[in-house]
């Protein structure tokens, strides 16, 4: 595969790439920067971070999960790109310094990167932007008050980096690899994937990049999706939200947003700026995992998913795609096209348990969406993640909740529907008995909320 | 003059430009070897055949060894010789390296190892403590018991009693830069070895007895790790001596990190433990007699096991005078990693378990825990900082008539500066302690869902290597005749600023700018037999050497000049780059040069022996520590009751460096210290399952804080005293002490489940927030 790119300002010119080289060890094998460095080579750790630019902006990438022919027709700026064409440092690199914000100096340079990126993007929520970059000398204490004394300095005039996508490249050409795709249009994937079904759909590489970073998988056939531009829109009509495969995590946040808050807080901090960045709502659904965060919000908003093989288009409820672990409704040559839901009154609520607030993934990722009129429970949507070997809805407990009224009476009455529902799995991330608590517990904790109750140890300031 | 100063650290500018070198980043001869080894997938039992042909078969694969084809035993072991570098059969963990491949590449090398098929013949592991003590499977012939007075007598006849139990988890050190090490091999058989490592000549001394050299063939470098905290103390060994051996045979160079995965699964951690405390105090909640069991398990391997729950046993009194103890610890054989240094090698450990029950004490008895913490201290000794406020008599508990009764630790050592009861003082009112803990009961009263919790603990941590001899360190130092100076110790640079703090002696003796220092890379063949960068003695150690090479070439210096200006020696004086003499005032360059024509040395070595330590770790009796480092946090939470979740809000420390050598530095170790020790207790849970397989092998399942779980408040203040010792300018050693405030962590969230029930929380760590929950509905009585 030959793909172009620019680097720190350079053009890049790459033949005969091989689609499953990463980012990160070509930079450092090959290319000799050995500026961005492997912490984890899973990206969890943000060591790796480089700065990507295409057309919708500049944003904090992780390296060691990114191949090669992703970067096609976009701009990269590594650490080493940071300082000034004569040297001269980034306004983040100085507070770095005068904050003391390094000490073993590992992290330091995804810090920085991750630190100039929202910069350049004036982004001032320093914790939201550094979530996924971890340091284990200084407490993050001084790196903040870095990233705060950065904030009004004005934007180095080499960060403004011009992708050569804007200047009309082409799909990079697959000709001596007959293997490697990357389709323009759903279209052209349509067809693809149905004389490929073998292949390894490739969006984010969020999840397939470990597949060849740590399971050392070698992937024969591969397409990547990230040029299909008609997959990445988000259509907000009266009556429905649909959401394309390709929307990348932080376009769902932003979307989120604005129409149910509880989701967007979700998605802040199932994945960090760096991974909501590449991961893609389509791949999170299609991949099954039984905690996926995704799925069980969407279930709860009543959502339809859009599948197409071919020309043949099929809709089901979300929750029908899951048939168990490991196991979709999805034919060979068939693919997520989309997710929509109905406009709704928001009523919505997704509460992420885990070890860590930022981060991490769900030990129980439970949503509700919850319909009372005068008093009593009218609809109810409840669905779990991390309950079941698939992201599940709780049928029994929606039906006990109809009809009740929307007070205590009515967790008694689910009471019992819980165990009808869900019998949950111990595993390093939670015991079966904390899970099912909590999933309870939830639902006591969306009643308080209603009553106005502070339930969110993350609202209390000290 | 550049001591005291909050100067940056050295390498500051090279790490945010990201040119700052570490091993992986070292380029490397064309014909590098790239070695990965094959691990045991069960936990026990013996190896009964391993097929490698596929493995050698692989792409770019060179060498597939074993245990067979190694030249000689290559133990890896820093005490027992019982860590052969290749299982030699017997499966001691799950993790544990069977055979090596060495490939073209990383990538391959890692791909080779994973077509080897191994048949086992499985045996039952020891995982738990409790499998271990029925299976009496330890270290050394049984436990190590330290004594003082009748405890168990004291206990009975005490108005109260009360026992309990506690469980503290182990912790991955998760340094950003994983394990890395590289041989290049030289002429007649020597060998050069950089090594991401705390203990160059243990690498030295580990990699010249597997190729049958003396010491003098092997020599290692190391210019900085990407974090150590007593991870690469003994975990290093394995891949350098791996890379030295393959080097040996191949005449290529050779090289090794271990992807993290495997470094998670193979090298060793810090101890969990599990201490068992019975207790009988006095009405005030003052401690008549107390006794601890300490139960841990150190792995597979002896490693450094005995002197951490050496430590362990060292730190059972904290700060508080116990007069009747009496300390039982078992060292555990587990089929587990090889449990290792980290940070505070076992001092947390111990200190958590007074620590819990000074707490449990307090809630037995009604009091807020932090009077009960105050009536057990050691006795006010009247040395505060130099602005400490001078109470009356600070706040010594009433009826102690002789105070310097209560003054010994219980393994004889005098606590001749204790400065808690002015710091704490101090502490209480910067943090509001009295204000915020009614206003926590308010909070609580009003909340039904959220609780708040508070908690202010101490620290007393001693200072010098447990193991004497260990109390040395060298260095060499060179003035050029430009006036520059080249400088080199037997510390290693893991990110505390240990060199930038050294250099700092340096140029205060010569009275030069920083930048006339040169910093170099920790190496053997410039400074020979070295301990470990560890047990927070890094400046101690290194900046006395560095300042007696310093004083020795000064020395030297003003002899000459005195004589060349008719002057007297002790009328040279260094400052400000310029050497004084008499009425002559030279800069130091033109005076480095005419010393050069004079024909004096200017090239000195330093050393430095720590003074006044003595210790019988048989008996548990004499001074094993030169002095204590002290220090004191306050932490307030909040947890949420119904799913067991919290955030740290607040945090105030003040804490004990004597005179700062580098108050930025100090104050770096601080705020990293706590919330490491906050992650240690709360997020950070390793999970092994049923066969011994550690199942959080990576940052995806293992959790250390992030950004977003430092507090919302972070005050860190440094306590202006001085050390009462004659350490290098009456500075303190700071790296593991503060990592102990994270202490004061677990005890605010017990104190938050205390008001969410009935009953003493008992909380284990790391406190996740099922633990929490699980606490909150014990004291309901929903469990």
């Amino acid at each position: 595969m030959d793909i172009t790119f620019l680097l720190n300002g350079e053009s890049v010119e790459l033949r005969g790439v091989s689609p499953t080289v990463t980012l990160l060890d070509w930079l450092r094998e090959t290319r000799g920067l050995t500026g961005t460095k492997e912490g984890c080579n899973e990206g969890d750790c943000g060591a790796c971070t480089v700065m990507v630019t295409d057309e919708s902006g500049a944003r904090p990438l992780n390296a060691c999960i990114l191949f090669l022919p992703q970067l096609h027709g976009k701009a990269i700026r590594t650490v080493e790109g940071i300082a000034g064409p004569d040297g001269s440092l980034h306004p983040v690199q100085q507070a770095m310094i005068e904050h003391h914000g390094s000490q073993c100096g590992f992290c330091t340079p995804g810090f920085i990167v991750s630190m100039a990126c929202a910069h350049l993007n004036g982004d001032t929520n320093h914790d939201d932007a550094l979530a996924g970059n971890l340091c284990r000398c200084t407490g993050y204490a001084p790196i903040i008050r870095a990233a705060e004394a950065a904030e009004k300095a004005p934007v180095p005039f080499w960060m403004n980096d011009v992708p050569p996508a804007a200047e009309g490249a082409t799909a990079p050409t697959d000709a001596a690899s007959p293997d490697v795709h990357a389709p323009e249009t759903s279209d052209a994937l349509a067809e693809l994937y149905a004389r490929h079904p073998n292949a390894t759909l490739i969006a984010g590489a969020t999840d397939v990049g470990l597949w060849v970073t740590k399971q050392m998988r070698d992937l024969p056939e591969v397409i990547f999706l990230n040029r299909c531009r008609d997959l990445q829109s988000v259509e907000v009509s009266d009556t429905t939200i649909r959401i394309g495969a390709g929307v990348t995590m932080d376009s769902v946040l932003t979307l989120m947003r604005e129409h149910h808050p509880s989701f967007a807080e979700m998605v802040r901090r199932y994945g960090s700026a760096q991974v909501r960045a590449a991961a893609t709502i389509g791949g999170n659904i299609a991949n099954g995992s039984p905690i996926g965060d995704n799925p069980p919000a969407l279930v709860a908003l009543g959502a339809t998913l859009h599948l197409r093989f071919r020309e043949t288009h099929r809709e089901m409820p979300l929750e029908d795609f899951y048939i168990d672990y490991g196991k979709q409704d999805r034919h060979p040559g068939e693919f997520v096209e989309a997710v929509s839901f109905p406009r709704q009154p928001n009523r919505l609520r997704v509460y992420k348990l885990s070890k860590r607030f930022d981060q991490d993934i769900s030990a129980v990722c439970g949503a509700f969406n919850i319909i009372v009129d005068d008093g009593v429970v009218s609809s109810a949507r409840v669905a779990f993640g991390g309950m079941a070997g698939i992201p599940k809805r709780a049928i029994h407990v929606e039906q006990a909740l109809i009809g009740q009224r929307w007070t205590d009476e009515a967790l008694i009455a689910a009471w019992e529907a819980w165990h009808k529902d869900f019998t949950p799995m111990s595993d390093m991330r939670a015991s079966a008995d904390y899970r099912l608590t909590t999933a309870r517990n939830m639902l006591s904790r969306y009643l308080l909320e209603d009553l106005g109750a502070d339930v969110s140890v993350l609202e209390v300031t000290p | 003059m550049s001591i005291a100063k909050p100067l940056p650290h050295d390498a500051a500018k090279l790490h945010v430009t990201g040119a700052a070198r570490y091993l992986d980043d070292i380029a490397l001869p064309a014909n590098t070897l790239h070695l990965a080894f094959g691990l045991a997938s069960i936990a026990a039992g013996r190896v009964t055949s391993m097929a490698l042909d596929a493995a050698r078969a692989a792409p770019g694969v060179v060498a597939v060894m074993t245990a067979a084809d190694l030249p000689t035993d290559c133990d890896c072991s820093p005490s027992a010789h019982d860590e052969p570098l290749l299982s030699d059969g017997t499966v001691h963990y799950l993790g544990q390296p069977l055979f090596l491949v060495a490939a073209e590449t990383h990538l391959q090398a890692r791909r080779a190892v994973r077509l080897a098929q191994v048949q086992y013949d499985k045996a039952e592991p020891i995982l738990t403590i409790e499998e271990a003590l029925a299976a009496n499977a330890r270290f050394e012939d049984g436990p190590i018991v330290w004594e003082r007075g009748a405890a168990e007598a004291a206990i009975a006849s005490a108005a109260r009693q009360i026992s309990g139990q506690i469980e503290m988890g182990a912790q991955e050190h998760f340094y950003l830069e994983g394990q890395s090490a590289l041989a290049l091999p030289q002429e007649g058989g020597d060998m050069v070895v950089h090594a991401s490592t705390q203990h160059p000549t243990e690498i030295q001394h580990k990699v010249a007895h597997a190729l049958g050299i003396p010491m003098h063939g092997v020599r290692v470098e190391t210019r900085r790790m990407g974090g150590g905290f007593g991870g690469k103390e003994s975990q290093g060994n394995a891949l350098a001596i791996a890379c030295a051996v393959v080097a040996s045979t191949t005449r290529r160079p050779a090289k090794m990190r271990y992807d993290r995965d495997d470094d998670f699964l193979i090298t060793g951690k810090r101890h969990d433990f599990r201490i068992d405390y019975h207790v009988g105090f006095d009405p005030a909640g003052r401690i008549a007699g107390i006794t601890f069991r300490h139960y841990t398990r150190c792995g597979w391997a002896q490693d450094l096991s005995l002197p951490v729950a050496d430590r362990a046993m060292l730190h059972a009194d904290n700060a508080y005078y116990l007069p009747a103890v009496r300390i039982e610890s078992h060292r555990l054989r587990t089929n587990t990693q090889s449990a290792t240094a980290f940070r505070g090698f076992g001092g947390p450990q111990g200190m958590l378990g007074i620590e819990r029950v000074m707490d449990h004490i307090a809630y037995d008895l009604g009091y807020d825990p932090l009077q009960v913490r105050r009536a057990n201290y050691y006795g006010a000794t009247g040395r505060g900082g130099l602005s400490a406020p001078r109470l009356p008599e600070a706040s010594p508990s009433e009826g102690i008539s002789e105070p310097e009764k209560r003054q010994t630790t219980p393994f004889g050592q005098p606590v001749e500066d204790f400065i808690l009861h002015e710091m704490t003082d101090r502490l209480a009112e910067t943090a509001a302690y009295e204000q915020r803990r009614a206003a926590v009961a308010a909070w609580n009263a009003a909340n039904p869902v959220l609780k708040r919790g508070l908690a202010l603990t101490p620290v007393k941590f001693g200072i010098s290597f447990t193991l004497t001899h260990l109390n040395q360190a060298g260095a060499l130092v060179h003035v050029y005749q430009d006036g520059s100076v080249h400088m080199n110790h037997g510390g290693t640079e893991m990110g505390q600023g240990l060199f930038q703090k050294v250099a700092q002696v340096a140029a205060s003796r010569f009275g030069v700018p920083l930048e006339a220092v040169k910093i170099t890379a920790t190496d053997t063949a410039k400074v020979p037999n070295t301990s470990a960068t560890a047990a927070s003695s890094g400046s101690d150690l290194n900046g006395m050497a560095v300042r007696e090479a310093c004083d020795t070439i000064r020395a030297r210096m003003a002899d000459h000049l005195a004589l060349l200006y008719q002057s007297t020696p002790d009328a040279v004086t260094f400052g400000d780059g310029q050497v004084i003499i008499g009425d002559e005032t030279l800069s130091f360059a033109r005076a480095a040069q005419l010393c050069y024509e004079g024909r004096v040395s200017l090239s000195s070595t330093g050393f430095y022996k720590t003074p006044k330590v003595e210790w019988d770790r048989i008996k548990g009796q004499g001074r094993p520590f030169f002095y204590f480092a002290y220090g004191a946090a306050c932490s307030e939470v909040v947890i949420d009751t119904m799913t067991g979740e919290y955030r740290i809000l607040r945090a105030d420390i003040l804490h004990d460096c004597g005179a700062s050598l580098n108050p930025a530095l100090d104050l770096g170790q601080i705020e990293g210290g706590y919330v490491q020790g906050a992650g240690w207790l709360t997020t950070e849970e390793l999970v092994w399952d049923e066969a011994g397989h550690l199942r959080t092998h990576a940052p995806s399942t293992y959790k250390i804080p992030a950004c977003a779980d430092r507090p919302d408040i972070f005050n860190v203040a440094l306590w202006d005293g001085e050390n009462r010792e004659e350490t290098i300018y009456r500075s303190k050693a700071v790296g593991e002490p503060p990592f102990m405030h994270g202490i004061s962590v677990l005890m605010a969230l017990s104190d938050a489940v205390a008001a969410s029930g009935d009953g003493y929380p008992s909380l284990d760590a790391p406190a996740t927030p099922e633990r929490v929950l699980k606490a909150i509905r014990s004291l309901r009585n929903e469990l």
